[in-house]
C-alpha cells in the first residue's frame, strides 16, 4: 500500500520529519523532540484526514523542492514559505491535490519561521521508541535520523486518501508578528534571581538572537540579575523552560532541549504560547507577561477545545 | 519534611525532595516514582527523577494543576513513615580496563594501574538520575583517591561503552560523542540501543558495578551482545532509607 509521493529536488535550510516528540524517555535521558509548533502539525494534519499527532514534514526558513511522484492529498500550515506548486502560488491552511509529475517548492519567506507538511496517511519512517520525530544529534528518527537531502524519497502509508479543498477558517489562522508577547508562569527558581532582576525579565523586551535553533531560542537584551549563583542541582527542564546562565542572558528551552538541565530557570512559557514563539525569526522581539498556572491551564482548556471540534468535523 | 510543588508552566510540576544530593533523597525520589508507576494518575504523561526533585509532565485537559497537587500530596502522606522497601538493582556492567587514559589517572594520583582499578571496580555506584545524553548514567560514590581532572584537550570521538573520571565523578558514555573525560576502560555492553526491544539499559535509582575482564572476555561479550545472546546481569540489593542516611 505504501508509496513514494515525493523525490527531493533541494533540500531547503533544515526539512525534518516531526510528530508529537518521543514521550515516556525522558527519565532515561531520551529527549522529546517533536514539530516546534504543535499547533499547525495537528491543524495540517487534521485537514487532510489524519490523526492530529501523524509526523509531517517540519521545514524552516529556507524551503525544500520536491518532484510529486504520486497523486496525494497534503496541507501546508505555519509560516508563509511560499509554498508554489509548478510556479503557480499553492494554498496555505488549506488541504489540496498534488498530481504525479508536479513540481511542489518553496521561496521567500514571509512571515514565520517553520511551515509543516502533512500528507493524508502520513509519512513512512519507522517508529523510534514510539515516535518518528527526528533527533539529529542521537541519529535517531525520522529519515535515518537526519534532515533531507537530495534525492530522498518520502512515502506515505496510502491508507487515507484524504479529501481536499478543507480549509481553516481565515478567522482562526495565526499571523506572526516581528514582536511578539509571550505568557509565562514564573519559577520554578525565582529565588535565584533579585526582585530587579525578575523585573527587567518581564518589562523589557528581548531580541531573538540567530544562535537559536531547534534546541533552544537565545535571546538579547537587558542582563537578568541573580540573587545567588546561577547554577543550580540538575534537573528535569520543560519545554518552553527560560534559563539564565551567569551571563544573565536568558534561553528558551525548546523541542530539542536535552531532558535536564543544571541553570536556574526564571519561568516557563505556557503551552498555548509556544506555538507562536516557534515562529519567530532571529531579530523578532519578544515581551514576557506572567500569569498564572490555572490562567494558563484556562487558555489550554480553550484551545484543545478547539483543536478537539477541528479533529472531530475532520478525522473519520 | 512537606515536599515543595512547583507548576514548570501549565504542563509540568516540580516535587522538591531536599536541598542537598543524598542517597537517602535519591531514594526517596525512587520511592515516589515506584508508587506513580504502581497507581497511574491519569493525565500523567511521564516523570524524571533528578538529584533533588521529580518533575511529571501531565495534560491539563485531563487534570489540573490543582487537582495534581492534591493527588501528589496525598500520595507523599500516605509515603509517611514508609521504609524503602523495594529492592535495588545492581547493573553488572563487565568491563576491560585497558583505557589510554589509565596510566595518567594512576600517576595523577600517585598509584599503580592496579589499585586504580581495584578502586575503581567492585563497587555499587547509586545511578543518581540519567540525562545529558540518551542513557547516560550520573553515577555517585567514587573514592576520591581516584578523582582526577577533565583533560585538557577533550577527544573529538569517544566509543560508546567507554568508562571514563571526571573530576570526582565517574560514567559510561552510551553512544559515540566528543568529551573530555579520563578513559580508563571500555564495556561491550550496550547502554544505549535505540531500535532495540530495550532502548536504555540503565534507571536511576538503581546501582551500577563495574566487573573487570580481560581483553578476551571482553570480545566474547561483544560477539555474543551481536548475536543477541548476552544478558546483562542484575543483582539485587536492599537498601533501606534509615540505612543509607
Amino acid at each position: 500500500m505504501s508509496k513514494p509521493i515525493f523525490k527531493v529536488r533541494k533540500s531547503g535550510l533544515l526539512s525534518t520529519i516531526q510528530d508529537s516528540g518521543r514521550k515516556g524517555y525522558q527519565q532515561y535521558g531520551i529527549v522529546v523532540s517533536g514539530a516546534m509548533d504543535p499547533f499547525s502539525m495537528n491543524v495540517a494534519n487534521f485537514l487532510v484526514g489524519n490523526k492530529g499527532d501523524e509526523a509531517v514534514l517540519e521545514i524552516t526558513v529556507m524551503g525544500p523542492a520536491f518532484d510529486v511522484l504520486d497523486d496525494a492529498v497534503i496541507a501546508i500550515c505555519g509560516g508563509d514559505l511560499s509554498p508554489k506548486v509548478n510556479g503557480e502560488k499553492a494554498p496555505m491552511w488549506k488541504s489540496f491535490t498534488v498530481k504525479e509529475g508536479d513540481r511542489l517548492e518553496f521561496g521567500q519567506p514571509l512571515s514565520g519561521a517553520r511551515s509543516y507538511i502533512s500528507v493524508a496517511g502520513g509519512y513512512e519512517v519507522p517508529l523510534v521508541m514510539g515516535s518518528k520525530s527526528t533527533y539529529l544529534k542521537a541519529g535517531i528518527g525520522g529519515i535515518e535520523g537526519r534532515a533531507l537531502v537530495k534525492g530522498d524519497v518520502l512515502q506515505t502509508s496510502g491508507k487515507i486518501k484524504g479529501i481536499s479543498g478543507r480549509a481553516l477558517h481565515p478567522d482562526e489562522v495565526p499571523s506572526y508578528k516581528k514582536e511578539l508577547t509571550v505568557r509565562v508562569v514564573l519559577g520554578p527558581h525565582q529565588h535565584a534571581f533579585t526582585e530587579e532582576g525578575i523585573d527587567t525579565f518581564l518589562s523589557t523586551p528581548y531580541e531573538v538572537t540567530p544562535q537559536s535553533d531547534r534546541m533552544g531560542f537565545r535571546l538579547k537584551g537587558e542582563k537578568v540579575e541573580h540573587a545567588t549563583s546561577a547554577d543550580i542541582i540538575s534537573e528535569a527542564i520543560p519545554l518552553g523552560g527560560i534559563q539564565v546562565p551567569a551571563n544573565g542572558d536568558p534561553i528558551i528551552l525548546m523541542s530539542d532541549r536535552q531532558t535536564t538541565g543544571g541553570y536556574s530557570r526564571i519561568a516557563t512559557v505556557i503551552s498555548s504560547d509556544i506555538p507562536y514563539l516557534a515562529q519567530a525569526m532571529p531579530g523578532c522581539t519578544i515581551h514576557f507577561r506572567e500569569v498564572t498556572v490555572e490562567q494558563a491551564q484556562e487558555v489550554f482548556e480553550t484551545n484543545d477545545r478547539f483543536l478537539r471540534t477541528l479533529e472531530k468535523v475532520s478525522v473519520r | 519534611m512537606k515536599l515543595d510543588y512547583y507548576p514548570l508552566g501549565d504542563t509540568g510540576i516540580q516535587l522538591v525532595f531536599g536541598t542537598e544530593i543524598s542517597e537517602e533523597t535519591n531514594q526517596k525520589i525512587r520511592m515516589f516514582a515506584n508508587e506513580l508507576a504502581q497507581h497511574p494518575i491519569d493525565g500523567v504523561v511521564e516523570w524524571v527523577p533528578a538529584y533533588t526533585t521529580l518533575t511529571i509532565y501531565y495534560l491539563p485537559n485531563k487534570i489540573s494543576f490543582k487537582a495534581l497537587k492534591e493527588k501528589l500530596e496525598a500520595l507523599d502522606e500516605q509515603q509517611h513513615g514508609r521504609e524503602a522497601d523495594a529492592a535495588s538493582l545492581v547493573y553488572i556492567i563487565p568491563t576491560y580496563y585497558g583505557g589510554s587514559d589509565l596510566a595518567y589517572v594512576a600517576e595523577h594520583n600517585g598509584l599503580s594501574e592496579e589499585d586504580v582499578i581495584s578502586i575503581h571496580a567492585n563497587k555499587d555506584y547509586l545511578i543518581y538520575m540519567m540525562g545529558f545524553v540518551p542513557g547516560f548514567p550520573y553515577l555517585g560514590g567514587m573514592p576520591e583517591e581516584i578523582a582526577t581532572p577533565r583533560r585538557e584537550n577533550p577527544r573529538a570521538e569517544i566509543e560508546p561503552g567507554s568508562v571514563g573520571i571526571a573530576g570526582a565523578q565517574t560514567g559510561v558514555y552510551p553512544l559515540e560523542s566528543p568529551g573530555g573525560w579520563q578513559l580508563i576502560g571500555q564495556t561491550p555492553v550496550k547502554l544505549y540501543d535505540p531500535t532495540g526491544e530495550r532502548p536504555i539499559l540503565l534507571e536511576s535509582g538503581h546501582y551500577l558495578r563495574f566487573v573487570p575482564i580481560s581483553k578476551e572476555e571482553f570480545l566474547t561479550i561483544k560477539e555474543a551482545i551481536k548475536r543477541g545472546e548476552y544478558e546483562v546481569e542484575t543483582e539485587e540489593k536492599k537498601v533501606s532509607v534509615h540505612e543509607v542516611g
